[in-house]
């Protein structure tokens, strides 16, 4: 079997697992109406992880993530009630803008040659203080297409609701799938995460790849801005705080490998649904504190992290493990 | 584990095989004679044409490369035919790797042209020599491990549908090229499970694909057994009747006569000649090469087991469950002891055992008579105690520092932190022992992750002797380093014997154990199984041993 299938599969248990738990304990959580919340309340954060799926995967790493959804609600809330422009014009100023923006980086990345972590710590720095800049208090959204956005769902079977933020949410996913897997920028994002300079001598467009990579977790950031400001009603600078770290614990439960190269963006999905499951049985508990989430998804993380070690430490195939290899080939 | 009967075999057979280290005794003091009339082959030039009168696929005349004042490339002529395997050889240093990246656009000549089919053209990149023609198979497998043996076959040129990747498509392709290569494996699965070997054929169906002219095999079979060696050089073979020019480069002599038609030997960026293989023997090409006397200096007979020195170091009963049995040793004052094993036979344990690397489960150490304890290299240092491990790269050298600090480095971290060295005391130090083993670097500041394998290497003895050492352990003091280096390392052990070393030296060379061990012990599956002396250490003795051929033993004894 694929090696790389193996997290993800683990993942997969622990989530069917934790859920029949759940369940067993409290059984009005299987209901259409428990998993529509599931998606209406992750939506932001699975759009994001997305982004961070492809970053992950490229061998990167993007913590600019929460800023930019922060500084996307602010100038979204800014374009509409102080600009007065339509909400359609202010979501397509905002990608633009957030595009830009990872583009940017990218580009730094590359040819400065600066880690990814440094650049988007000073991408972070950068969103954030211009949200605050933009507006330090919060703003709130009062617009027809906002009402009627929020209002507008697809009712389930079982009387779940299905918003259209979920939904956005589960196409992103979907064409995160199409594209990690079936065309060449992902395969070339994948090939980043194995080794960049044998890429580079096979022909991955090293640059360009790079530089999207980027480009689309800051676009998939400001589409998760727009997501959450049609969540809240609301753009405020401080929001979205530490989304990047939840991101990041999504993509790493879902089974992608930090170091880059391996793992799925569907698994990314299940990451998420995982923290959407902690943070549902403590609502549904109602003594336990929300930070029992944090705990939960640290341990999960640090049982993730240990497992991959197990599962990629066997053969590691990345570069340095071919040194190790032929250690142990020798020596065996 | 097939791989470790494999190399295991492949050991064996190259130990045994004449060509596979040229080695000095084949040289006698006459033919040296003649070796001194190296413009001989310069006559050479002749060569060029010999290829039955096809024009080269890719030609490159009167190259010159010049990095800072030193001409890395000085008018070398190089030519390769279509249906040819043309083999470069020469020492490190030769200027081998810089032919090979200016033939594949990785670096710009300074001089000359290159054509190809006859056109002149220069190359940018890689990428451009890779269009053009030209591809290019590393020894490290250039490759994406993470992705599958398809996806590294058509990495950047995948079939697409309607702007989707046609999969169906691209694992049918690939499951085609490798049948026609011989190998019969799901294309579908990560190219990390292969074998290295697998992943070589993997590299050379892509380049070949790719490009299609000439194929640069760059010592493709270092990490190999002889199985894939041969499995290699079948695919090599088919290649060859498809017409393509293929350029070898490698360290092993009897692969070069296995598989190569003509060879072009450099020596210190000189063309020395391009000859057809057939009319060149072994010792001939090594003496091409190396343009020198090899002899190691001090006589090639074995070193009589002296009447040495007082005990210095024993080993009693040590011992680590799993990794080596308990073996006793000891070594006295002004004796080498050679190891000799297969790899894989505990040898490099047995050393790591001796310098606290790894703790040992059972047995006792006394230096000078008195009991120690090592359970860490930094109380082996203490102790006296030197290694210069086996994989110099990882383990020995700090590449980014300079020859200074590597070589003080082992002393300063035995003063500790309070007594730091001053840098006219590091000068001193590194200038000294640069002098007596004959460091050759264009000055002491520079990394030393430029020098040259054989210069790395005395460097790292540099830094024990710093440090004035009792005992000595060196672990194959002489792979991956020219031959030229060789003999030079074989000199600093003789010498270091003489005054009056402890020295413990593993090497799978067995003309160089024979060469300077005093005694030689042999390991063989984690078990100390022989301790030869005197007449015994001959490589017959010894080979038998591993082979724990008892009859061959006996009748030798």
């Amino acid at each position: 079997m694929n090696r790389a299938l193996r997290p993800l599969l683990a993942t997969t248990a622990i989530f069917l697992l934790a859920y029949v738990a759940a369940v067993l304990q409290y059984p009005s959580m299987l209901s259409t109406r428990v998993l529509g919340n599931f998606l209406t309340d992750n939506a932001f954060l699975g759009i994001a992880a997305v982004g961070m799926t492809f970053v992950i995967l490229s061998g990167g790493i993007d913590l600019s993530v929460g800023a930019v959804i922060g500084f996307s609600t602010v100038l979204i809330a800014t374009l509409i009630m102080w600009a007065g422009l339509h909400p359609l014009m202010a979501f397509a100023i905002t990608l633009v803008t957030a595009a830009c923006f990872g583009a940017v980086m990218g580009a730094a990345i590359h040819y400065l040659k600066v880690p990814s972590f440094i650049v988007t710590l000073a991408g972070m720095f950068l969103a954030r203080g211009g949200a605050s800049v933009l507006s330090p208090d919060s703003i709130g959204i009062k617009h027809d297409l906002y009402t009627s956005i929020s209002r507008s769902y697809v009712l389930l079977p079982g009387g779940g609701r299905l918003t259209v933020i979920a939904m956005i949410m589960l196409a992103v996913f979907a064409l995160g799938i199409v594209l990690a897997h079936r065309t060449r920028f992902g395969s070339y994002v994948y090939a980043l995460g194995g080794n960049e300079t044998s890429a580079a001598l096979m022909g991955v467009p090293v640059a360009r790849t790079t530089i999207l990579v980027y480009t689309l977790s800051s676009t998939l950031a400001g589409l998760a801005g727009i997501v959450f400001s049609l969540y809240t009603s609301a753009g405020y600078s401080l929001s979205a705080l530490g989304v990047e770290l939840d991101a990041i614990a999504a993509v790493v439960i879902g089974g992608t490998l930090l170091t880059g190269g391996y793992g799925f963006v569907a698994g990314t999905f299940i990451g998420v649904m995982l923290q959407g499951l902690v943070q549902t049985y403590i609502v549904f508990d109602g003594t336990l504190s929300s930070w029992w989430t944090k705990i939960v998804i640290g341990g999960l993380l640090f049982l993730f992290i240990l497992l991959q070690r197990l599962v990629f430490s066997a053969a590691a195939p990345q570069k340095a493990g071919f040194g190790s290899r032929k250690k142990a080939f020798r020596k065996s | 584990m097939t791989h470790k009967a494999n190399t295991t075999a492949a050991r064996a057979w190259a130990t045994e095989s004449p060509l596979t280290a040229p080695s000095a005794e084949k040289l006698s003091p006459t033919d040296c004679l003649v070796t001194a009339k190296a413009e001989l082959w310069q006559a050479g030039d002749g060569g060029q044409d010999m290829a039955d009168g096809t024009r080269p696929v890719l030609e490159a005349r009167g190259i010159v490369k010049v990095f800072g004042q030193h001409r890395a490339l000085d008018g070398v002529d190089f030519a390769v035919h279509p249906g040819e395997v043309h083999a470069l050889l020469g020492e490190n240093g030769a200027g081998k790797s810089t032919l090979i990246k200016i033939l594949t656009g990785a670096y710009q000549p300074d001089g000359g042209e290159i054509f190809l089919d006859g056109t002149p053209l220069r190359f940018t990149d890689p990428l451009d020599a890779q269009g053009s023609g030209i591809g290019t198979v590393y020894q490290e497998v250039n490759l994406l491990p993470n992705r599958s043996v398809a996806e590294n076959l058509f990495l950047g040129r995948q079939p697409t549908r309607f702007g989707l990747v046609a999969r169906k498509a691209i694992v049918t392709e690939a499951t085609a090229l490798m049948a026609a290569y011989g190998l019969d494996i799901d294309v579908r699965a990560e190219l990390g499970s292969f074998s290295v070997a697998v992943q070589q054929i993997v590299a050379i169906a892509r380049a070949v694909e790719l490009s299609g002219k000439v194929l640069v095999l760059d010592e493709p079979t270092a990490s190999l057994d002889r199985n894939e060696v041969a499995k290699l050089f079948e695919v090599v073979a088919k290649l060859k009747a498809r017409g393509l020019g293929i350029i070898f480069i490698t360290h092993f002599l009897d692969q070069v006569f296995a598989v190569a038609d003509r060879v072009t030997i450099l020596r210190n960026g000189q063309l020395i000649g391009t000859r057809d293989l057939s009319t060149l023997t072994a010792t001939e090409v090594v003496r091409m090469m190396l343009g020198k006397d090899l002899a190691y200096g001090h006589s090639t007979l074995p070193v009589m087991e002296a009447a040495t020195g007082p005990e210095k170091v024993t080993f009693t009963g040590l011992g680590r469950a799993g990794r080596v049995a308990p073996f006793t040793l000891s070594l006295h004052a002004g004796e080498v002891v050679g190891v000799a094993g297969l790899l894989g036979s505990g040898r490099t344990e047995m050393a790591r055992l001796m310098f606290g690397v790894d703790t040992a489960d059972t047995g006792e150490i006394t230096v000078d008579g008195t009991r120690v304890s090592l359970r860490n290299p930094a109380q082996a240092v203490r102790a006296g105690f030197g290694f210069c491990p086996e994989d110099r790269k990882v383990d020995g050298i700090f590449g980014e520092l300079s020859v200074r600090e590597n070589i003080v480095i082992a002393l300063q971290a035995k003063l500790g932190w309070f007594r730091a060295l001053r840098r006219d005391e590091q000068d001193e130090i590194a200038g000294r022992y640069a002098d007596e083993l004959d460091i050759r670097a264009a000055n002491h500041d520079m990394p030393v992750k430029l020098l040259s394998g054989g210069n790395q290497q005395k460097v790292i003895l540099a830094r024990w002797l710093a440090n004035d050492p009792t005992f000595l352990i060196l672990d194959e003091p002489t792979r991956g380093i020219d031959v030229g280096a060789h003999a030079e390392i074989v000199r600093t052990i003789t010498r270091l014997r003489e005054e009056g070393l402890a020295l413990l030296v593993i090497s799978s060379e067995l003309d160089e154990v024979v060469a300077y061990s005093n005694r030689v012990v042999v390991m063989r599956d984690r078990q100390m199984v022989a301790e030869l002396h005197g007449e015994d250490i001959t490589p017959a003795v010894i080979v038998a041993a591993i082979a724990d051929n008892r009859d061959a033993l006996e009748a030798q004894t």
